[in-house]
């Protein structure tokens, strides 16, 4: 593969995986918020990939595959089941409007590319200079969770920040040892499912799964 | 070997409890697995004091003596834990609250819950540290929500999404070690990993930038699972909601597998940057800590909340203690480790015995414990004596070298502040004691409480006392556990 080939393919991929995290602040229903959820896994599994191929590493290919799996299809089916079940997550609630939203997501940005210069600066690269990119996900995806109140908006806020720190992995190092990376893309899976499963049984026995009702613990 | 025996009877236990119907003795078998557990911890310390660490499955478990002292600590509390399974386990189900398969799934998530700590202590890779502790998690998630109120689902939300966003960081905080590493210019045999000996030896070439912002974001990270300021709230929910023995086993040991994450990692950091900077880090978590444990316990009304946020505070303690960095200091932050397990899991099953028998957590509608069922009284009275500092428990002990530690360093001015923080708790907590022990009328009739109750409490905190008097057999091995994260 050419150099500017792989840079170019970088900076697309990488690009479309910050493009989805915005997407998911502009949408306001959650299917197309899940939908962008889905592109956002398949870009960051591109991103493996380009990497995998360019530094001839086995051990990334197969994480390529595995992000493949869990982030572009596994992930997006459970959290089409919980809307199936919790009707209400069906439209986001923002405490934020969007216009807002979009604001604080371009200062979000910006605030990631002023943090990540450290980490640029010691090992300069093609690679390295788009980690910015995977610090602004994360930031994005903390900003969702504070600013949404549905049980789905909450899981996505949390997937975004997941996404996110995936990607300034893939970046910086070429991924985690492989044994480190399948541990990790476990514990996401099973939070999803975990977190799907309480809303399943709050929907069961309590009729509805409502984050503003959620408020008889505190002091 | 040993290493793995201690993963795997836990988790065959569990396999146990998922294929067989329930049954009274499945409870027994947990806990004698614990039993088994202790018994490997104390195995182990006993080999990593005569020939120095050891490993198991080529290298990716590696228990030296720090690791041992956990796997101790862990196997204490959750002995304690377990043998209450049998008991609470039958009551809920003669009660119509749980039903058998529910108690099976509780013994299978128990004995998950255990294999994730043990594994988390003795994992060699840091990467795969992380990921038991996630795995954590998510074992005590239905732990928490076990008894499906409305309440303890919201506990389990909340408790799942903060504890995972806040782990996040603790794993960017560890790819960023792992940068830090590949680009430290040292020429390693073998490749770069994420292994604790390894990252040990090339830790003074680390970049100081990157390293600076790896440790801040891990000390975020692990401490919102460790329950350190400003992440703590999901703490209290979670403790207040879980059945009595899961809070027992989440305050008692899981907050420090959490805490002894971020020692390991302050090695590395003190080892790159120098102490100061990781020093400034625990002690402004550690002080925030305290005063929001102080500033809660005030006005407290619920007395499970109240030790929930009492741990909020030892924790803070911990990180103060971490903060000096001084062998004595680590060695008394182990110490104040086990005592606060002991004690915290103490107090947490006599709550829950007192909370079953009175039908309420409120402090103010619950009187005159001492004199209407003095047993259980009695221990959870003794508990909190232990707690607050009072010798001869052994919480008296670590807390006093502590101190003397930070003074040592320089550190007085912190001792000053958190002395104002911890004598604000002591009033708060003594006036709450007051309320709930003393007073009421002693003629009314109570029945004792079982013996599987009173037998372990009572030996936890003889056990407490007796290694707040006597330095055999803990001295050397706290040394040696101290020595390998503090020069």
């Amino acid at each position: 593969m050419s150099t500017s080939f792989y840079v170019g393919a970088l900076e697309l991929t990488t690009g479309a995986v910050l493009v989805c995290a915005v997407m998911t602040l502009w949408r306001r229903q959650v299917r197309t918020i899940v939908t962008m959820l889905r592109l956002q896994g398949v870009a960051l599994a591109s991103v493996a990939g380009v990497l995998a191929w360019h530094e001839r590493d086995l051990g990334l290919a197969i994480t390529a595959a595995l992000v493949l799996a869990v982030k572009g299809a596994l992930v997006p089916w459970l959290l089409r089941r919980v809307i199936r079940l919790d009707p209400r997550s069906r439209e986001t609630a923002p405490l934020i409007n969007v216009p807002a939203s979009l604001v604080s997501a371009a200062f979000l940005i910006v605030v990631s590319y002023v943090v990540s210069s450290k980490l640029t600066a010691l090992a300069p690269s093609a690679a390295s200079r788009l980690v910015p990119v995977g610090v602004a996900t994360v930031l994005v995806g903390y900003f969702m969770l504070v600013t949404r109140r549905r049980s789905v908006s909450q899981i996505v806020g949390l997937l975004l920040v997941d996404n996110g720190i995936g990607l300034v992995t893939f970046l910086l190092t070429a991924g985690v040892p492989l044994i480190v990376e399948l541990g990790s893309t476990l514990d996401v899976l099973l939070v999803v499912v975990v977190l799907q499963v309480l809303v399943v049984n709050a929907g069961a026995r309590h009729g509805s799964f409502d984050l503003d009702q959620m408020r008889e613990l505190h002091d | 070997m040993l290493s793995l025996l201690a993963l795997v009877i836990p988790l065959l236990m569990g396999v146990v409890s998922l294929v067989v119907p329930w049954r009274r003795w499945i409870g027994w078998g947990s806990a004698l697995s614990s039993a088994g557990v202790l018994g490997i911890g104390i195995a182990l310390c006993i080999t990593t004091s005569s020939h120095g660490p050891v490993s198991a499955l080529h290298g990716t478990l590696h228990a030296d003596a720090l690791s041992s002292f956990m796997v101790v600590v862990i196997g204490t509390v959750s002995l304690l834990a377990t043998l209450q399974t049998p008991r609470v386990m039958s009551q809920e189900i003669a009660e119509g609250t749980t039903i058998p398969r529910h108690a099976s799934y509780y013994v299978v998530l128990m004995q998950v819950f255990i294999t994730c700590m043990l594994t988390a202590v003795l994992a060699a890779n840091l990467g795969v540290l992380w990921v038991a502790v996630e795995a954590t998690t998510i074992a005590t998630t239905f732990l928490v929500s076990h008894n499906r109120t409305k309440k303890a689902i919201e506990a389990s939300w909340k408790y799942v999404i903060l504890c995972s966003v806040g782990i996040a960081l603790a794993f960017l905080g560890t790819v960023l070690v792992y940068f830090a590493a590949l680009h430290s210019g040292v020429d390693t045999p073998g490749a770069v990993s994420l292994n604790w000996t390894s990252l040990m030896a090339i830790a003074p070439h680390l970049n100081h930038g990157v390293m600076r912002l790896a440790i801040t974001l891990l000390v975020l990270g692990y401490g919102t699972k460790v329950g350190l300021a400003p992440t703590h709230s999901w703490l209290a929910d979670a403790h207040s909601q879980a059945p009595a023995p899961v809070s027992a086993l989440m305050s008692g040991v899981l907050l420090t597998v959490a805490f002894y994450a971020l020692l390991r990692f302050k090695a590395i950091a003190d080892a790159a940057l120098g102490p100061a900077f990781p020093r400034t880090l625990f002690i402004v978590v550690g002080l925030l800590s305290l005063l929001v444990a102080a500033v809660l316990l005030i006005a407290q009304r619920d007395y499970k909340r109240m030790l929930a946020y009492s741990s909020v505070e030892h924790m803070g303690l911990l990180a103060l203690g971490a903060a000096a960095g001084s062998s004595l200091a680590i060695a008394a932050v182990l110490l104040h480790m086990l005592g606060h397990g002991l004690t915290k899991s103490t107090l947490f099953i006599s709550s829950g015995e007192i909370a079953h028998a009175e039908g309420t957590t409120e402090i103010a509608k619950v009187k005159g414990l001492l004199a209407r069922r003095p047993v259980v009284g009695g221990i959870f009275g003794c508990g909190l004596l232990a707690l607050l500092g009072f010798p001869p428990f052994s919480l008296f002990v670590s807390e006093f070298t502590m101190a003397r530690a930070e003074v040592n360093v320089g550190l007085w001015w912190v001792v000053a502040i958190s002395l104002v923080c911890l004598s604000v708790i002591f009033v708060s907590m003594t006036n709450h004691a007051r309320h709930l022990l003393l007073g009421g009328d002693s003629s009314v009739a109570v029945p004792l409480s079982a013996r599987s109750v009173v037998v372990p409490l009572v030996t936890a905190l003889v056990v407490c006392a007796f290694i707040g008097v006597s330095a055999w057999p803990l001295l050397s091995l706290l040394h040696a556990a101290a020595h390998v994260v503090a020069p």
